[in-house]
C-alpha cells in the first residue's frame, strides 16, 4: 500500500523512524492487529474449510448432487447416503457439499457486484459533491424506502424467470445504498485534507486522486463492509431461495436444500435433510461476521465494538 | 425546533411522490397487463381484447395512467387482484392487515421486553459468564437466518414438545372472548420469537454499549459522587440516556418487521400481508405487489418521520440548523 508515502506529499519530512516503525503501512498494521484477534482468526479457519469443501466438491460429494432417484425418496441416514435423500431422491450430503460451492460464490459475487456499485457511486458522490452528489443521494433514498427484500421481490415478479447471474444482478442493483453512503461520507472527510490540496496543486487529475489519494484511504471501511455484507448476500440467497424465488431447482444451494422442511412431513421426520445445511449456513455467517468485526476493530482500534 | 419539524415534514412530500413514481415505475415495467395473463382463454379474439385494453386506460399516454391511477389510489381505490378473480385489493388487504400487525406489535414487544434488561444487566456485570452468554446469543441471533430459526422452532417447540402451534392464527372455530385471545396469542408465540430474533440480538448489543459508554461519562461519576444509590443512577440517568438511540432503530424497526414478517408469516403459513405477498409474486398479481409495496414504503416513510421527530423533542442536547 501506498498510503503513506502519499500522505508526505508537501509535508516536511518527518523524524526518523525506526527501520521496523518505517516498513509498516496503516494497511499492514491493521493485519497485524486483525491476525490477534483470536474470533476473527477462528471465523477465518471455518470460512476457510467451507472454501476448501466448495473447491473440491467433485472429488468430496460420493454422488451428483442433482441426479434423482424416485424409487428412493426420503430415505434416512445410511453407509450410502450419510445424510439420506430428499424428496427427489437426491443425495442430501451430496447436495450439501455442493451447495457450499454454489452459496459461497453467489455471496461473494452479489458482494463484489455490490461493492464495485457502492465504490463508483459514493466516490462520485463524494468527489464531486453538488449536483452529482444531490441526484446519487435521492437516488439511495429512494431506493432505501422500499425494504430490500420486498424490492427484490418485486423485480424477481418483473424478470419472473431467475438464472444465476440475474440473480446476482438483481442483488446487486437493490443493494448499494449503504456501501455508498458509507464511502461518500469517507471521501467527504478527506476532500478537505492538505495532502489533497496538495495533489491537486500539482495537477493531478480527478481520476489520479479519486484512486491514489481518496481509495487508499477508504480501504478500511470498504474492507469491513464488503465481508460483513457478504454474510447478509449468504442469508439473502437462502431466504429467497427458501421461498421459492431463489436459484431455480434442482441447482444446489443451502437455501435450496432447506427449501424440503416446506413439507411438514420432512420437517418432522427428516431432520438430516434441512438442519445441515441450515448450520452450515449459520457456521458461514458466523466465520464472516467473526472476520468482519476483527477487521473493523483492526482498521479502527478506537471503536471498541 | 419547530423549525426543523417543519422542514422534516416538507422533506416528506417529495419522499412520498418519490414512491408512488417508483411504484408505479415498477408496476408498468412488469411484462403484460391484466389482459395477457395465462389464464386467460386463448380464443378471445385479439380485437377484443383491444377494446377492453382501451376502455380501461392501458393505452393512454404514461402520465395519464400515473395520474389516473394516483387519484384513484388517494380515494382508497387501489385496483382489483387478478389472482382472486377481480376481487378489489383493499378487501384482501383489510382482510389480512390487522394479522401482520398483531405479529409485529407482539414481535416488538417481546424484542424489547427480552434486550433491554438482558443489555443493562449485561452491561452491569460486564464479562461475566452472563455477559459472555448474551453475547453468544446475540451473535447466534444474527447469524441465524430467520427462517431456518422458525423451522427449528416448529420442529423443536411444536412438533417435539407440542407447547405451541406451529400454523395459523387460530386453531379452532367457535371460540369466543378470552379463550379466542389466548389462543390468537400462543399461535403467535413462534412467528413472534422468530421475526424479533435478529432485532433482539441487535438491541442487545446496543444496549449494552451504550450503558457502558455512558458510565464512564462525567456526570454519572458527579451522581454517584454526590451520593445517589446506585439504582437511582442506573434508572434515572443512565438508563434514561441510553434509551434515546433506540428510538431511531425503532423507526428503522418497521421496515426490518415487515420484510421479516414476508419470510416468517411464509413459514409458520400464517395469513398475513406476507403471504398475500408472496402469492401475488408467485401469480404476478401486479396490482396487490403494487398495494402492497405502496402501503409499504408510506407506513416506513411515516414511522421515520415520526421517530425524527420524537427523537427531537426528547433529546434537547441536539441543534439542528
Amino acid at each position: 500500500m501506498e498510503t503513506q508515502s502519499n500522505q508526505q506529499v508537501g509535508t516536511a519530512v518527518p523524524p526518523a523512524k525506526t527501520e521496523a516503525e518505517k516498513s509498516l503501512s496503516p494497511f499492514q498494521l491493521a493485519m497485524r492487529r486483525f491476525l490477534r484477534n483470536k474470533l476473527a482468526i477462528a471465523g477465518l479457519v471455518v470460512l476457510a474449510f467451507f472454501i476448501i469443501v466448495a473447491a473440491f466438491a467433485d472429488i468430496i460429494a460420493p454422488h451428483s448432487p442433482t441426479a434423482h432417484n424416485y424409487y428412493n425418496i426420503e430415505a434416512k441416514a445410511s453407509s450410502e447416503h450419510w445424510l439420506g435423500t430428499d424428496s427427489s431422491g437426491r443425495d442430501n450430503f451430496s447436495r450439501l457439499v455442493y451447495g457450499a460451492r454454489v452459496s459461497l460464490t453467489i455471496g461473494f459475487f452479489a458482494m463484489l457486484f455490490t461493492v464495485v456499485i457502492g465504490v463508483i457511486l459514493g466516490s462520485l458522490a463524494g468527489y464531486y459533491g453538488r449536483w452529482v452528489d444531490g441526484l446519487i443521494m435521492r437516488a439511495t433514498d429512494l431506493m432505501m424506502i422500499l425494504p430490500f427484500l420486498l424490492l427484490i421481490l418485486t423485480i424477481i415478479a418483473i424478470v419472473q424467470s431467475v438464472s444465476i447471474t440475474l440473480f446476482i444482478t438483481i442483488i446487486a442493483v437493490t443493494a448499494w445504498p449503504n456501501l455508498t453512503r458509507i464511502i461518500r461520507a469517507t471521501f467527504l472527510s478527506l476532500r478537505e485534507k492538505e495532502y489533497v490540496l496538495g495533489a491537486r496543486s500539482i495537477g493531478a487529475s480527478d481520476f489520479r486522486i479519486i484512486f491514489k489519494h481518496f481509495l487508499p484511504n477508504a480501504v478500511g471501511p470498504i474492507i469491513v463492509n464488503a465481508t460483513l455484507m457478504m454474510a447478509t448476500m449468504i442469508i439473502l440467497e437462502s431466504g429467497l431461495s427458501f421461498i421459492g424465488f431463489g436459484i431455480p431447482q434442482p441447482t444446489p444451494t443451502w437455501g435450496n436444500m432447506i427449501t424440503e422442511a416446506n413439507s411438514l412431513r420432512i420437517l418432522e421426520n427428516n431432520w438430516e435433510t434441512w438442519v445441515p445445511p441450515g448450520l452450515a449456513i449459520l457456521l458461514t455467517v458466523l466465520a464472516i461476521n467473526f472476520i468482519g468485526d476483527g477487521l473493523r476493530d483492526a482498521f479502527d482500534p478506537k471503536s471498541n465494538q | 425546533m419547530h423549525k426543523y419539524i417543519i422542514r422534516r415534514v416538507l422533506q416528506f412530500i417529495p419522499m412520498l411522490f418519490l414512491v408512488t413514481v417508483l411504484v408505479f415505475g415498477l408496476a408498468k415495467a412488469a411484462p403484460g397487463d391484466v389482459l395477457s395473463g395465462e389464464m386467460l382463454d386463448p380464443n378471445i379474439p385479439h380485437e377484443v381484447l383491444e377494446q377492453r385494453r382501451e376502455a380501461l386506460g392501458l393505452n393512454d399516454p404514461i402520465h395519464i395512467q400515473y395520474w389516473n391511477w394516483l387519484s384513484a389510489v388517494a380515494q382508497g381505490d387501489l385496483g382489483t387482484s387478478m389472482q382472486y378473480a377481480n376481487r378489489p385489493v383493499m378487501d384482501l388487504i383489510q382482510a389480512r392487515v390487522m394479522n401482520t400487525v398483531y405479529l409485529a406489535i407482539f414481535s416488538l414487544v417481546v424484542t424489547l421486553a427480552v434486550a433491554i434488561p438482558i443489555g443493562i444487566y449485561s452491561a452491569q456485570r460486564k464479562y461475566s459468564l452472563f455477559d459472555y452468554g448474551a453475547t453468544t446469543f446475540a451473535f447466534l441471533g444474527l447469524a441465524t437466518p430467520n427462517f431456518f430459526a422458525g423451522l427449528l422452532a416448529i420442529w423443536l417447540l411444536s412438533f417435539q414438545f407440542g407447547w405451541f402451534p406451529a400454523q395459523g392464527t387460530t386453531s379452532a372455530v367457535g371460540l369466543s372472548g378470552f379463550e379466542l385471545f389466548v389462543d390468537k396469542l400462543r399461535h403467535l408465540v413462534l412467528p413472534g420469537f422468530t421475526l424479533g430474533l435478529a432485532s433482539t440480538a441487535v438491541y442487545m448489543r446496543y444496549m449494552r454499549t451504550e450503558i457502558l459508554e455512558i458510565k464512564g461519562s462525567d456526570f454519572i461519576r458527579t451522581a454517584h459522587a454526590k451520593g445517589l444509590t446506585k439504582n437511582s443512577v442506573l434508572y434515572k440517568h443512565t438508563l434514561r440516556n441510553a434509551l434515546i438511540p433506540i428510538i431511531t432503530l425503532l423507526g428503522f424497526e418497521f421496515g426490518f418487521l415487515l420484510s421479516g414478517a414476508v419470510i416468517t408469516e411464509a413459514v409458520f403459513n400464517y395469513p398475513g400481508i406476507g403471504t398475500l405477498f408472496l402469492n401475488s409474486i408467485s401469480n404476478r398479481d401486479y396490482p396487490v405487489i403494487m398495494a402492497i409495496n405502496l402501503i409499504l414504503a408510506v407506513t416506513i416513510l411515516l414511522g421515520n418521520l415520526l421517530a425524527d421527530i420524537f427523537y427531537a423533542v426528547v433529546d434537547p442536547r441536539i441543534r439542528y440548523d
